[in-house]
């Protein structure tokens, strides 16, 4: 009992969970599950089922894309505080990239095919927590397509100065 | 209109010259040390040029100015100054269009200046046209600032004499009335000049706007100024100014500070083909790009300045490309530059409606027009919302 | 010859001044940073912000801030990008070889005006090179100012520019410095991502803030939208401009900026005084 009610505790404090009210926090603390990962370890790999999401309580995880022949590439790292993993959003539930440790982690998983199937009974609850995982999107989007501009990159040819 | 006597006043001075005893101005002038330039015509355009004796002028010529068209045409008076704006202006003899700034040569301490800027000659200008002595004046601005000196202007225009000429008929293209640059000849001038004609006589009224040019009118043969020949010249400028090709529309800097994301640009864009030719004819535009070279031998370097244009894709040009890069940007800079960022930059206009953009235009792109467009826009855009048609 | 007027202090302002290289060393691939003294006469003084114009004999000028010490004027800082032909000509010289000097041109970064206040540096590729005369100011009056960030945003961890000294002030234990790059191997154990998550989670108090932002344009304009999320207001978010420079002196025209010559005008902004031209296309 009073590890549920500190992580609903937690969980009331996190940006994402905090439009829920007392039933549906409860319900995902009944989702949730603390997780410890050692340096180099996977929370989830790329083709995976997107079975489950994380909140980072401490530590980071490295976000990499495999490309064969060459080292993956890190294209975002994630800290304490932040939201890894929204492919369980929507179909077809599969990871994209890898997430792997770099420091020791500790992170509060949550069942995302629990919470999904909730969201379809409870769309209340489904709303809110879609509008908070748009806006995470809408950052990582934000986020990404600034890298894609490679702002600190060389100019274009035929500079003149 | 009160005519003091020439020999108390050193400003004040008014006489009348014949047409016969015009030359001896220009004679005086050379007398003087002054290289004399003034209208000639040439290649079918009256074109500034040195002026040895009044037969090289552009006696007896007029032209028709429209946009995108200029021609001479005969007169049957023989009017000196019968004519509009010359093709090119003032400028190129007070901010030439190249200059060498120095010269260096390469050494083990890496380099010494041998050769600094040159002398700047003394000039006599014949024939500057009230929004043209405006325009100096407005340069005047732009080379003398809080942060800066403009050694080679500065120098010609210490060194120029200036004589100018109100105009006897407003030209096609011309605007200076709603630009506040003419016709009358406004101060700055050394000597100014009304050629009258009225009544089969062919006089000049002369005045002086400074010591310097009385002196040269006191070595003129002539009459002092009647009251008839003032009232002459007064109604000769008052009909030229009632007589304008063109007025440019009214609180214009504003409107085109608001005017910076219209779609209009891409309709004038359709038409410029950034040839930049405006910005060569106009009186006031100054920018300019540093050349830097050097002999074969790479021991002795120059360092040059030429006339630039803010149409050309270089001038913007950084981190691989330029910033202004499709034509409607830089005919945005243009006009916007001209009519409104001036004022902030300056506290003038940088424009005096000479007409010479519209006239030199290939394609005849009228800035009076395209503000006026800006213009019609925005009324619309005002007054459009509840329906009812936009206001004139 | 004619006596030049100019810039009010005698010296004919196009003129450069020779400079000697004395020390030259290669940051990055393609970025180096030379200290220069001149072959005779005073060093000058400077403002951090500001720019000199470098002239390599024969080839041409380009603008480049002032990337050293201003309480060390002896020994003038440049670093320096090899983009084009006059900068990939002085990335060829050696100790010993003479560039000419105009200068110095342009707005100060207003460091005074933050006596009291939190300090954030946000710099983004060679940007940081600008910003660093503030970095030496914070430090060498310490105590003037309260909190110190530094928040630095490079394209891959080989690209950071300065690092060991970015690695000694991150070794302060007065100052706070965090580092992001935008893709990394797995051997760097740092931030990835963009530099406004760093202003997303630095500590500093907005109300009272200054902010002095330094990169590519695109990243000043999320950096600062960031700022101003943070709370920090516009006219104490500054900026440092950049457009085609011939003359810096505010007579050939090439910089002009709306109604302001970079080079007199700027190159650093208050945001506030530029924010409706920062989203005008092509201004």
């Amino acid at each position: 009992m009073g590890q549920v009610e500190g992580l609903e505790k937690f969980l009331k404090e996190q940006p994402v969970f905090q439009d829920l009210d007392a039933d549906s926090l409860a319900f995902v603390a009944g989702c949730a599950m603390n997780r410890r990962y050692e340096v180099g370890e996977y929370l989830f790999e790329e083709g995976d089922d997107a079975a489950l999401f994380f909140l980072l309580r401490h530590g980071t995880v490295a976000v990499e894309a495999r490309v064969p022949g060459r080292q993956p590439i890190v294209i975002q790292t994630l800290h304490e505080g932040d939201v890894l993993g929204w492919s369980w959003l929507a179909p077809p539930h599969r990871c994209t990239f890898d997430a792997r440790a770099t420091t020791l982690v500790r992170a509060l998983s949550i069942d995302a095919v629990c919470l999904r199937n909730k969201c379809e009974q409870n769309h209340e609850l489904g709303y809110r927590i879609f509008v908070r995982f748009a806006g995470i999107m809408a950052d990582l989007l934000h986020s990404a397509r600034m890298q894609m501009l490679d702002v600190y990159g060389p100019p274009q040819q035929g500079a003149r100065q | 209109m009160p005519h003091p006597d020439p020999s108390i006043a050193d400003t004040g001075v008014r006489v009348m010259v014949s047409r016969a005893d015009f030359p001896a101005l220009i004679a005086v002038l050379r007398d003087e040390g002054h290289r004399v330039i003034g209208p000639t015509v040439r290649d079918g355009a009256v074109v500034l040029d040195d002026v040895a004796g009044v037969d090289v002028l552009a006696a007896g010529w007029g032209d028709e100015q429209e946009g995108g068209r200029y021609r001479l045409v005969r007169r049957d008076d023989g009017a000196l100054f019968g004519h509009g704006a010359p093709a090119q202006s003032w400028k190129r003899f007070l901010h030439p269009p190249r200059v060498r700034l120095w010269r260096a040569e390469g050494n083990r301490d890496g380099f010494t200046v041998t050769d600094g800027a040159e002398e700047s000659p003394r000039q006599a200008f014949i024939g500057v046209r009230a929004c043209e002595l405006m325009a100096i004046r407005i340069q005047d601005k732009v080379f003398h600032t809080p942060t800066a000196t403009d050694p080679v202007y500065a120098g010609r225009r210490r060194g120029a004499f200036i004589v100018a000429v109100a105009c006897g008929q407003a030209g096609g293209t011309c605007f200076c009335a709603s630009m506040g640059a003419g016709p009358a000849v406004g101060p700055g001038h050394d000597i100014a000049v009304t050629e009258l004609m009225d009544g089969g006589r062919h006089d000049f009224l002369m005045e002086a706007g400074s010591d310097r040019g009385a002196e040269v009118l006191r070595r003129l043969p002539g009459r002092p100024a009647a009251e008839a020949d003032l009232a002459a010249a007064a109604n000769l400028v008052r009909r030229t100014a009632e007589a304008m090709g063109r007025t440019m529309e009214a609180d214009h800097a504003a409107l085109l500070r608001e005017s910076l994301r219209s779609p209009h640009w891409e309709r004038v864009a359709q038409r410029c083909l950034g040839c930049g030719n405006c910005t060569m004819v106009c009186p006031t535009c100054f920018c300019t790009t540093v050349e830097d070279t050097t002999d074969l031998g790479g021991t002795s370097a120059e360092r040059w300045r030429l006339w630039d244009s803010c149409f050309t894709l270089e001038f913007s040009y950084i981190h691989g490309g330029p910033v202004r890069r499709q034509t409607a940007s830089r005919y945005r800079q243009w006009i916007t530059h001209k009519l409104s960022t001036w004022h902030e930059q300056f506290g003038t206009s940088g424009c005096v409606g000479c007409g010479r953009c519209i006239t030199w235009c290939p394609v005849g792109i009228d800035i009076t027009e395209e503000t006026r467009a800006l213009g019609l826009e925005r009324r619309a855009e005002q007054g459009g919302g509840d329906g009812s048609g936009g206001g004139a | 010859m004619e006596a030049a007027p100019d810039r009010h202090d005698g010296t004919d302002p196009m003129m450069p001044r020779p400079y000697r290289i004395t020390t030259r060393r290669r940051d990055l691939a393609d970025t180096f940073t030379m200290t220069l003294e001149p072959v005779e006469g005073e060093p000058m003084r400077f403002r951090p912000g500001q720019f000199n114009m470098l002239y390599v004999f024969g080839v041409g000028e380009v603008p480049v801030s002032i990337s050293g010490d201003r309480d060390d004027p002896r020994h003038l800082v440049h670093t320096v990008r090899a983009v084009g032909s006059v900068t990939s000509a002085m990335a060829a010289l050696t100790p010993g070889a003479v560039i000419g000097v105009r200068g110095p041109f342009g707005t100060a970064w207003p460091v005074d005006e933050a006596h009291g206040s939190d300090v954030v540096v946000v710099a983004g590729g060679v940007g940081l090179a600008p910003l660093r005369p503030v970095i030496y100011e914070t430090i060498a009056r310490r105590q003037k100012f309260g909190r110190v960030v530094i928040l630095y945003g490079a394209r891959t961890p080989a690209d950071i520019l300065f690092e060991r000294e970015l690695r000694d002030w991150r070794g302060r234990f007065d100052m706070s410095v965090h580092v992001t790059v935008d893709r990394a191997g797995p051997g760097w154990s740092g931030h990835v991502g963009v530099v406004t998550r760093l202003i997303e989670r630095a500590v500093f108090e907005p109300d009272s803030a200054m902010a002095f932002v330094c990169g590519p344009e695109i990243m000043m304009d999320f950096a600062t939208r960031s700022l101003e999320a943070r709370g920090v207001t516009q006219d104490r978010i500054h900026v440092s401009m950049e457009r085609n420079m011939k003359c810096a002196i505010g007579f050939c025209g090439h910089c002009q900026y709306g109604g302001d010559f970079i080079c007199r005008d700027g190159a650093v902004f208050p945001y506030s005084a530029i924010r409706d031209r920062f989203h005008v296309r092509e201004l």
